[in-house]
């Protein structure tokens, strides 16, 4: 799913929250905030209700399902298996690529099999992940630099970028088949005659391509956000006292921009993590493109419950990339969106 | 001459390279910018005027790669409404017009309370619940596929609306909410107050001044719900049906006469058509949609 969400990138202003009253805290300090909380939880409500209903059941149907086995024939070895609780044998599974074998107990799962997939799977996810991310945040500071500065035509550059996000993934996915089709534009531009689907590095760039294309223009107009944030008497101070462009973009730009920075590479990175639209259009998952959803997906028809189990780790592992992005890199989200800096009650 | 004036003339003479050079690396500058802005264009343009282009090309000639439109028809559009080879793609438009309007609407009544709440009022576990929002904004589709496509297959609801509606609240409504929240932030609320002074209470201040001052943030936002909204795949390809699948779905499966042959250019016509409309839109309110995206990034 790439739906681009929008974080929020630049602290707002102390000011610009609640003005809530200062007055002397007393009794009717307590009393407003109680009504205010009754308040709060009356139109929260409904969201948590729906949030939910259409998350939390399903994540903790999802995760029941896991230590359950799927009865059923088993497509790998064709044997009957009994349905039951499974203990943590769809993870073990899953993680060690065992199968069910016809002597009982488990054995490596042949090659080919969705459940031989899981590390290859793994490692392309994480792989579309760190180049895809690393790509457009280059490019997308890049824009944004462009972007800030004045000259004739920027409104039009700013509309220009909108473009490759307004047009949904799949057609994105369909588009660029077409442009990397072995007859198509992309191989005459380049005067090449490579099959770009057919094979395994190829099939990979033209994911990653596709992607940065769609992804950078969300990534450049978060930085630029950050970008306008700072204040121009900085650079001219800067300026005055001698600083070169170099050091002004290493001393002043970067550091004052890094919160900004590291929201948009924390909601790209957890996006990218799920990634699934492109790859599944553009390759099918063939040559070595198949992320952790698209196995998920692929394994659903197979099996419900070590979907789930799969599914689970998927989500696992996102919530622990998220973990240490705002734990040890300072990608303080809620802070972010709340404006909430110290400066405000 | 004495020394003083050869020297005031040398110092001169100085001042006017040293202008001279900083006016031309001002103008080097200038310039590269324009590249740079030129190659950003093209980058982002080139395609999508692709995609228009083969759109508006004759089929016999998908693999044409002159620049510029050649054998120009409009019998693609033609086919990509065709039904013949088992593509619904009319019927797709629609479906995804409603489920996008359904989940757009739903999550505004819903979330337009929340974001009033989160962005207004002061309460406990405020950062829990911001954070609960943000958090199921992030969640992967896929960790609530299969739990819901073994429940809606016991009761029953695979292929329906309501099967491509509920999931995708799950993700629209967090969108929603925060991105109302950030605009919540910056209205002018001193009017809140002073409707509150002159005898209105909390909620009629709300609906009577605030509701219409927070009209554009609202409109934004739903912008924003219906375009993440009408990009949905992954719940979608699982869970619809061939009378109720989106456009999305269309087009990713869409077939050609032959089995073999991906029919491109009535795909590029697909694609068009469901690109143009939300094209215009984003061009036309590009400052409040930025906004949107970037949200309390902008003062």
């Amino acid at each position: 799913m790439a739906t681009e969400v929008g974080p929020t990138s630049v602290k707002a202003p102390a000011s610009g929250g609640a003005p809530i009253h200062h007055a002397p805290k007393g009794v009717g300090e307590d009393n407003r905030i109680a009504t205010q909380g009754r308040w709060a939880a009356w139109l929260l409500a409904p969201t948590i209700l729906a949030l939910s209903v259409v998350i939390v059941y399903p994540i903790i149907t999802a995760i029941v399902m896991s230590f359950q086995k799927d009865a059923g024939l088993d497509p790998a070895t064709g044997l009957f298996v009994e349905g039951g609780p499974a203990g943590f044998s769809n993870y073990y599974n899953w993680i060690f690529q065992q199968c069910p074998a016809p002597s009982g107990g488990t054995v490596d799962c042949p090659p080919g099999t969705l459940g031989a997939q899981f590390w290859s799977a793994t490692a392309t996810t994480f792989f579309f992940t760190i180049v895809t991310v690393a790509l457009e945040t280059v490019l997308g500071f890049w824009m944004a630099v462009i972007m800030a500065r004045a000259f004739r035509g920027r409104s039009l550059v700013r509309a220009a970028v909108l473009v490759p996000w307004a047009i949904p993934t799949a057609v994105t996915a369909k588009l660029w088949l077409f442009i990397f089709a072995f007859e198509g534009i992309g191989n005459k531009l380049f005067n090449t005659s490579i099959l770009w689907t057919g094979s395994e590095w190829p099939a990979r760039w033209a994911v990653i391509i596709a992607d940065v294309w769609k992804t950078t223009p969300f990534m450049a107009l978060l930085i630029l956000a950050g970008l306008q944030m700072i204040p121009a008497e900085v650079y001219e101070a800067a300026k005055v006292d001698g600083a070169s462009a170099w050091q002004r973009f290493r001393m002043i730009t970067l550091p004052l921009v890094k919160p900004a920075l590291m929201v948009a590479i924390l909601f790209r990175t957890l996006d990218a993590l799920r990634m699934f639209d492109l790859p599944y259009i553009l390759t099918g998952g063939a040559n070595n493109t198949t992320t952790l959803s698209i196995l998920v997906i692929n394994q659903i028809r197979q099996g419900f419950n070590a979907a789930a189990a799969l599914s689970t780790i998927t989500f696992i592992i996102i919530f622990l990339v998220a973990f240490i992005f705002v734990r040890f890199l300072g990608a303080n989200v809620v802070e972010q969106q709340t404006g909430a800096g110290k400066g405000k009650k | 001459m004495t020394a003083a004036t050869t020297a005031a003339t040398e110092l001169r003479a100085e001042q006017d390279r040293g202008r001279k050079t900083a006016q031309n690396r001002e103008k080097w500058a200038q310039g590269r910018t324009y590249i740079s802005a030129v190659v950003i264009l093209i980058w982002c343009l080139a395609p999508a005027y692709w995609m228009v282009v083969t759109a508006f090309r004759d089929v016999g000639y998908t693999y044409d790669t002159s620049i510029l439109p050649t054998h120009v028809t409009l019998d693609n559009f033609k086919t990509a409404f065709d039904t013949s080879f088992g593509n619904h793609f009319g019927q797709a438009l629609l479906n995804s017009l409603f489920i996008g309007s359904v989940v757009t609407v739903v999550s505004l009544l819903i979330g337009v309370f929340a974001a009033y709440a989160l962005a207004r009022l002061n309460f406990k576990f405020k950062y829990l619940v911001l954070g609960f929002i943000l958090g199921a904004s992030m969640f992967p589709g896929v960790a609530l596929i299969t739990p819901l496509f073994q429940l809606f297959t016991n009761i029953g609801w695979m292929g329906t609306y309501q099967a491509l509606i509920i999931p995708n609240i799950s993700f629209v409504l967090p969108l929603t909410v925060y991105t109302m929240t950030s605009f919540f932030r910056e209205m002018p609320w001193e009017l809140e107050e002073s409707a509150r002074v002159d005898g209105c209470t909390q909620g009629q201040a709300f609906r009577k001044v605030i509701m219409p001052l927070a009209a554009p943030a609202i409109f934004t936002t739903a912008i924003l719900a219906f375009i993440s909204s009408w990009n949905e795949f992954l719940i979608a390809s699982q869970l619809s049906s061939d009378a109720t699948q989106p456009v999305t779905v269309a087009i990713a499966s869409f077939a050609g006469a032959q089995p073999n042959q991906i029919p491109y250019t009535a795909i590029m016509a697909a694609g068009t058509i469901v690109t143009i409309p939300l094209v215009i839109l984003v061009l036309v309110f590009q400052r409040k949609i930025v906004a949107g995206l970037t949200a309390g990034a902008v003062k």
